[in-house]
Parts: C-alpha cells; structure tokens; sequence
C-alpha cells in the first residue's frame, strides 16, 4: 500500500507544484516508488515543472473515464528511476474527478508504488477536496504573510472534517507545515512573520522552510525540480525536507540573514 | 540594502510583521472557533426562538446559543433573556 501525501495550501501562488515536484523526486531519489499527481483540471502546470510537458499523450481525466490505461497516461521520469507523473486534464471541466473514479485510479496505483503525492490546485472548490480526500499525510504550503497564513488554517479545518480519514472516523491526517518563500533579512528587520510566529498560530508540525530563492524560479524555467540543484539554498532546504518526512532529524537552515560585508551593506542590493 | 534604506529602515523600528501577527491570532482563533460549532446551531436557534414565540414575544437577539468544547465534552449553553413584562402574549 502506498501512503498518499496531498500537498495543499488553499491560496495561490505560494509554492504547492514546486514543492509537489520537489518532493516527489527526492522521495524518488531514495529509493521510493514515487508517482505525482496534477489535481488541478483544466490549468495543469505539474508537467512544466517537472520538464515532461511535451511527453503528455493521455491523462488523468481520460483514465478515470476508462478513455486510457494507466500505463498509457504516466510519464516515466527521465532522470530518476521509480519516479512517475500523471498529468492532469487541459481541457476538461472541472467535475470529472469524482469521488470514486479518483479512488480507483490511487487504489491502482497503490499497488504498485510506495508514495503517492498529489498536487492540489489553489483553493476549496472540487479539486481541491478531491486531492486531500484520500489522503494519508499532507503538507500544507504557506508563505509568511497574513493571507497565506489564514488560508491554511482554514484548509485545517477542511482536512479534519471532509477527508475519508475524518468520515470514517479513522486516525487523521497526518498534517505537516512548509514555510516557503521566507526571507530572513525580512524577518531580522521585522517586515515578515517569523517561522515561530507563523508555527504558533497554525501550530503545526514544521516539515520545512524553504528560502525565497532565485533557484525556484531558474529551476522552474528550466523544467527541472529544485531539489536537483544540490548546490542551492532552495535545493537543500527541500532535500532536508524530505529527509525530515522520512523520520530523520535535521536542524532547519537558512534562517538567519546571510552576514554582509561593508561594501555590499554600504552600495549592495 | 543600500545605506539609504538603511537609515529609513532603522527610523521605522519595529516592523509590521508583530502588527500581522497579532491580527492573525484574532482572527484564526475566531476563525476556529466558528468552524467547531455544528452546523445546526443557527436553525436550533430560530426553532427555539419559535417556541418562545408562542409564548412570550422577544427578539431575536434575546436568545443567544452558545457552543464550546472542553476536551471530549461539548457544552451547549443557550440564553433566553425575557422582556421585564413577561406576560402572556
């Protein structure tokens, strides 16, 4: 059986296919059979960070309706053994993913793999609940920053009433914090929340946190998932990441500021 | 940071990032709150009020229902505040 990992925000734009992709191919990267899943129909965007959008033939939509088997609709990853991607519909609407189709495709998928990740699109409409519904585990995306913060308390709310874990009144979900986007001199100079105020109000599990980093945005360009880049700050914070969802204990970096010369305090940017 | 920034930064002193905190403790603890309640509350409340009604007539604000929960316990407290010439209506 696989464990089902939802990775979730509620709002937009803070970092939920990045990290969906990161954590897949570091969890690929260990050993894992791995499979990500783009929930978001109809603004699918999974296979452009991970670099296989030009590889899609069928999808997860046409498998569900029996359109396409399973095996026609993954894209084996290119560089990373045991890791899948099953991209999401381009052009249907919304309300394809039902309840149970979505069910038996990770049934399916269950038997053949170790970790099953889902990329949740922004909000609280159907694709989202369809992607945290079977859920084992998940990884709640938020930025510093007020909206971001209320929106993820209120996805807290959905994962402990609208899952199958909370309907069938089994153990909950698992629920993990990610702190992304962070910017240390920021907080030093008390322009953004902290990762310990953030993690008072929400109190949750901290997974991670990921510096606001140009290695995203060159990652993503280049179609390739950040944690790829060892040599990066994001790179490495999302390898720690995944190292601390596997039960290892790691202190979390690139907190403090980066120590500035006098020439680059004085004239740097 | 250039040293322009630098100076404009240090006159601001304190960020604004305690005054986001603060406003999100408020607001996630109402937020909480709201979501725990079950979600027949506001019809429980307008039944009650009908069977007030039949005998004694009072406002809406007049019954207040409220909802906590105290570990494995769930407390529902509902107040009726009567008009000071109670009587048959």
């Amino acid at each position: 059986m696989a464990r089902i990992i939802v990775i979730t925000s509620g709002k937009g734009g803070v970092g939920k296919t990045t990290t969906a992709a990161a954590m897949a191919m570091g969890l690929a990267q260990r050993g894992h059979r791995t499979v990500v899943i783009d929930f978001d129909v109809g603004l699918r965007n999974l296979d452009l960070i991970m670099g296989c959008e030009r590889r899609v033939v069928y999808d997860f939509v046409n498998v569900i309706n029996g359109e396409a088997n399973l095996n026609q609709a993954l894209i084996r990853d290119k560089r990373c053994d045991g890791l899948f991607v099953l991209p999401a519909s381009q052009t249907r609407d919304k309300d394809a993913l039902s309840t149970e189709g979505v069910g038996k495709v990770l049934e399916e998928l269950s038997k053949g793999h170790d970790y099953i990740v889902c990329d949740s699109p922004a909000g609280i409409e159907h694709g989202a609940t369809m992607a945290m519904y079977y859920a084992d585990d998940a990884v709640v995306v938020t930025n510093p920053e007020v909206s971001s913060v209320r929106d993820s308390d209120r996805m807290l709310g959905i994962l402990s009433s609208k899952s199958r874990r909370a309907e069938q009144n089994e153990e909950p979900i698992r629920e993990h914090l990610l702190l992304t986007r962070y910017a240390p001199e920021r907080v030093a100079r008390g322009e953004m929340l902290s990762v310990d105020d953030v993690q008072e109000i929400l109190s949750l599990k901290l997974l991670g946190v990921i510096p606001d980093s140009q290695a995203v945005l060159n990652a993503s360009n280049a179609g390739n998932p950040v944690i790829l880049d060892k040599n990066t700050d994001a790179g490495q914070a999302y390898d720690d990441m995944v190292s601390r969802y596997l039960g290892e204990e790691l202190p979390m970096r690139f907190l403090e500021p980066e120590k500035k010369g006098l020439f680059n305090r004085l004239f740097g940017g | 940071m250039g040293l322009i920034d630098y100076f404009r930064s240090s006159r601001r002193g304190k960020g604004s990032a305690s005054v986001a905190k603060e406003r999100l403790q408020i607001l996630v603890a109402h937020d909480r709150a709201a979501r725990d309640r079950p979600s027949y509350l506001p019809k429980l409340k307008q039944e009650i009020l009908d069977v007030i009604r039949k005998y004694v007539q009072v406002d809406m604000d007049a019954v207040s229902v409220n909802y906590e929960q105290e570990g494995d316990q769930e407390v529902l407290e509902l107040n009726i505040v009567l008009p000071d010439s109670a009587g048959p209506a």
